[in-house]
């Protein structure tokens, strides 16, 4: 019962923000409910268990890519120039809905969290669960994952986030400065 | 946004949030092993505290100064990442295989937690520069003086 209150109120609360990202048309106002819904959304990871998303989701979305968006706005406008927007089409009013009632039919046969005998489960989890200890020396069973046995994934995500910061380096910079 | 902020409360509280921001990235660095956290979410820890200085004081003043200088790291983590990778390969066993970092003094638990402790320290280096990299780059990238410090 008190979990039920619990992801209602969470899931309530990233849909607001969702809508009213939607809904506003300054876009000042816009990225700080963006800001505001992916701390909801660490709120929600923090529930299901998953703290080191949930960090993420908190630092990431909620500090960095609302300063990003920031700085990006004081450069271009800050208003969203297309207030009178066309009527959404018959077909998207029509069809949307119906694809959120099969999407939903079809989350009925995922497999209930924390089900033991789910797929994920019972492939090589317990694989790591039983042996990473043994194996790399280290309490955490998400370090030993991300760092050791998969430091090769890792190092490679590294290499994407330099070749990133690179790149917007040689786009965005003025030669000579 | 782009010339210093003349507030004494948001001077004040930057004063303070900062360097509990920046010890807070330290912990989270260096409990990685034991607790969430690691590398990554450190380094963007990192990255903000230095975002909001920069923001607040301006580049002209000390915390300003110390953002320019990390933008001469480019590439610093990548080869801190690479180097430990190569120290395995050295002490006779697989890339990134820590129980092969050939320190002297050091028992097996050790060996791996000092080669975890570098990687992940490679990788907050490593994001922490690009992050404030991008940020640099979009917000001064129209005015010429800025960047004479």
């Amino acid at each position: 019962m008190m979990y039920s209150v619990n992801i209602a109120l969470l899931l309530l609360l990233v849909l607001t923000a969702a809508s009213a990202t939607f809904l506003v048309k300054e876009l000042m106002s816009s990225v700080f409910i963006l800001g505001s819904y992916s701390f909801f959304l660490s709120l929600v990871w923090a529930w299901l268990g998953a703290v080191d998303v949930a960090f993420v989701e908190a630092v990431i979305g909620a500090g960095l890519a609302t300063v990003l968006f920031l700085i990006t706005l004081f450069d271009t406008a800050p208003k969203d120039s297309r207030l009178r927007r066309p009527p959404p089409p018959l077909a998207g009013v029509l069809g949307l809905p119906l694809l959120g009632i099969l999407l939903l039919l079809a989350a009925n046969d995922l497999p209930q969290f924390g089900d033991p005998t789910s797929p994920p489960n019972v492939h090589i989890s317990p694989l790591y669960l039983q042996n990473s200890f043994a194996d790399t020396l280290t309490p955490n069973v998400v370090t030993s994952v991300l760092m050791d046995y998969r430091a090769f994934d890792t190092l490679i995500e590294t290499v994407v986030i330099f070749t990133a910061g690179i790149a917007c380096a040689l786009l965005l910079r003025e030669p000579g400065s | 946004m782009k010339q210093i902020h003349d507030s004494i409360i948001v001077q004040t509280m930057s004063r303070l949030l900062i360097p509990l921001a920046q010890l807070f990235a330290l912990y989270v660095l260096f409990f990685g092993q034991y607790g969430p956290g690691g590398g990554f979410v450190a380094g963007v820890i990192w990255t903000t505290s230095m975002i909001l200085a920069f923001l607040v004081f301006g580049l002209k003043s000390p915390q300003g100064r110390l953002v320019e200088k990390v933008l001469h790291g480019d590439g610093i983590g990548l080869i801190i990442f690479v180097g430990v990778g190569g120290l395995c390969l050295i002490g006779g066993g697989e890339f990134l295989n820590y129980a092969n970092l050939e320190i002297p003094g050091l028992d097996a638990p050790a060996r791996r937690y000092t080669g975890i402790l570098l990687a992940q320290i490679g990788v907050a280096v490593d994001v922490a520069v690009t992050g404030i990299s991008i940020v640099l780059s979009l917000a001064y990238h129209d005015t010429e003086q800025e960047y004479d410090v």
